[in-house]
């Protein structure tokens, strides 16, 4: 592994974050929380770990990232922006009548996106069927699934689980979003899902157990996956909603809330970026 | 002689060709390979075969992924199970974003028989129909059937195709050219039309012989693709017969008879009947009493016929 790799990464996690707080405080309408708890493990993926051309979007030597927690579009938007598979001016339309930009992802419209999600529960199974298919063709591309630990509460994910390792898709990676909180509040209280590792293990999966703020731990898992052979690896990463702006954290009425005009300098603020505005 | 073939086994057969001359080709099932006849598929191309179990959901969206990947997925269980439980995941994973996936039920309508209602689809062409981007195919007879798989699978995009479990007529030749939202004129009229899906039109074509003896002349215009719908035979059917009676194995809600009365009421109002199940659930039976049971038969159509003359006569 790169250690030197480590700063740099998390700089620009930082600054991915104050992207998503500006998108979302210009478009008024996103989640915010789940995609702040999403960037450090997106950024670690679309900086180092993916391989990927960004001015050659369907590349066929690609490997493959499907965002089954849709709603934490503006994250992987400003990943992709930052990239250069779009201007980042583009950003700025987010949710917009007529932008590429769609509340949740649409592969139809976004350069880089490769499945449509935003139902829970789907993105998994689209996951297997993009590794099964690229297996047939010889490939040694990786899949990359982002879930959401709500998003567990779907049976779907779990009839996907018993195909991935049926088939025994070692190029598929799955990692989860645990931030512990969705709409209503606290998942344990919802719908508990725990222990997320052990029912993942039961299932016949290589399990990784990680801080999802860790840039070296995130890092290490997806390299470790990497060489897990006959079963697909989760990687479960226990993350913080809201993370990097202090008054967001933790807090599941921000799941669906976007900055307020007030709230977007001390947001800012919180990450550290004294930009004038 | 009347020849007789199941749509199903027609499709298995195809799908054989189809592995043969594209490795793109690739089938998913979900335990009911052997009903459905991709188990032909699975014996030839084992590696391009994948039982995923009772699990239609995870079967639809893994089959939206192999198209990503770019495979051209044939889906394949009962109509009701494909439709019916994974009816959102068709239109989340395959429809909205236009995967190339093939959703291929078999033993769609109440022809099931036996097994009841909780196995037969009487709404899935409806439900179908009414999501953006799907294309619905509804064969009558084997040739058909074998002529519509190999077209879905030269055409982009996502369709649902219909197939029945059970020996129907053939009623076309290996000259028969099909096209994907293309009717077929298969009996002249100028009194009504039948305008019919399915095994239903075998049916429509006995009651025009029949109605012949009565002196009343009907036409029979076939639709197997009932999305998008033939609009220009429809309106000719309304505007030179003046009278149309749907016939379809499905509800009279939201079928082909909705998809005709909606196109009919805009275009060109025309007395109609609908012949269908009316609005009810199926139950077990053999396929031929289910038929007769719900008045799925020739006799069904032609005491339509007159109903809807008599209306037409009262303009």
């Amino acid at each position: 592994m790169h250690r030197e790799l480590i700063p740099t990464l998390e700089e620009k996690a930082r600054n991915l974050r104050v992207s998503i707080i500006k998108t979302l405080h210009r478009s008024q309408s996103g989640h915010t929380g789940g995609s702040l708890s999403a960037i450090d493990l997106i950024t670690a993926l679309y900086f180092h770990t993916l391989r990927h051309r960004p001015e050659e979007p369907a590349w066929e030597g690609r490997d493959r990232f499907v965002l089954c927690k849709g709603h934490a579009a503006p994250a992987q938007y400003v990943a992709l922006a930052e990239s250069g598979y779009f201007p980042k001016e583009d950003l700025m339309m987010l949710r917009r009548l007529g932008s590429h930009l769609q509340g949740h992802p649409d592969s139809k419209q976004t350069p880089g996106v490769e499945v449509c999600t935003g139902s829970l529960g789907q993105g998994l199974s689209q996951a297997c069927g993009i590794a099964l298919g690229l297996r047939l063709d010889g490939g040694d591309h990786r899949v990359y699934a982002l879930l959401g630990d709500g998003e567990l509460q779907e049976g779907q994910v779990w009839e996907a689980a018993m195909s991935a390792a049926h088939f025994r898709l070692d190029t598929l990676c799955a990692i989860v979003d645990a931030n512990g909180l969705q709409i209503d509040g606290e998942v344990a209280k919802v719908m508990g899902v725990e222990s997320i590792a052990d029912k993942f293990h039961a299932f016949g999966w290589h399990v990784t157990e990680i801080d999802g703020h860790d840039m070296g731990a995130i890092l290490a898992a997806y390299a470790h996956a990497a060489t897990v052979k006959g079963k697909p690896t989760v990687i479960v990463a226990r993350t913080v909603k809201g993370k990097g702006v202090s008054f967001f954290e933790n807090k599941a009425s921000y799941h669906g809330v976007t900055p307020s005009d007030e709230e977007l300098p001390r947001a800012l603020h919180s990450l550290g970026c004294l930009e004038k505005l | 002689m009347i020849q007789m073939a199941a749509t199903r086994d027609a499709y298995g057969t195809t799908l054989l060709e189809l592995g043969d001359e594209n490795p793109a080709v690739v089938v998913l099932d979900a335990d009911l390979s052997g009903s459905t006849k991709t188990g032909l598929f699975a014996k030839k191309f084992p590696e391009r075969f994948f039982n995923m179990g009772i699990a239609e959901a995870n079967m639809v969206c893994t089959a939206a992924g192999l198209a990503a990947a770019g495979k051209i997925p044939f889906v394949s269980t009962f109509a009701i199970f494909a439709a019916g439980r994974a009816w959102e995941q068709i239109r989340q994973s395959v429809a909205y974003p236009k995967a190339n996936v093939k959703i291929v039920p078999t033993h769609g309508g109440i022809t099931v028989g036996e097994d009841g209602a909780s196995h037969q689809s009487v709404e899935d062409i409806a439900i179908m129909r009414a999501i953006p981007n799907m294309t619905v195919i509804v064969p009558a007879d084997a040739v058909e059937t074998a002529a519509a798989v190999r077209a879905v699978a030269s055409f982009k995009g996502p369709v649902y195709l219909r197939l029945g479990r059970n020996k129907v007529p053939t009623l076309f030749d290996n000259s028969y050219r099909f096209r994907i939202g293309k009717g077929k004129v298969m009996a002249d009229g100028c009194d009504l039309t039948f305008v019919t899906t399915g095994l239903m039109t075998a049916q429509a074509l006995i009651a025009s012989e029949v109605l012949k003896k009565e002196g009343i002349s009907a036409r029979v215009l076939h639709l197997a693709t009932i999305k998008p719908l033939d609009g220009d035979l429809l309106l000719d059917a309304a505007l030179e017969t003046g009278a149309i009676v749907t016939g379809e194995e499905h509800s009279i809600i939201g079928g082909l008879g909705g998809a005709v009365a909606e196109f009919l009421s805009e275009h060109a109002p025309t007395p109609l009947v609908r012949v269908g199940v009316n609005d009810r659930f199926g139950t077990s039976g053999k396929a031929e009493e289910l038929l007769k049971y719900f008045g799925l038969t020739h006799e069904g159509l032609e005491d339509a016929a007159r109903r809807v003359l008599e209306r037409k006569g009262a303009r």
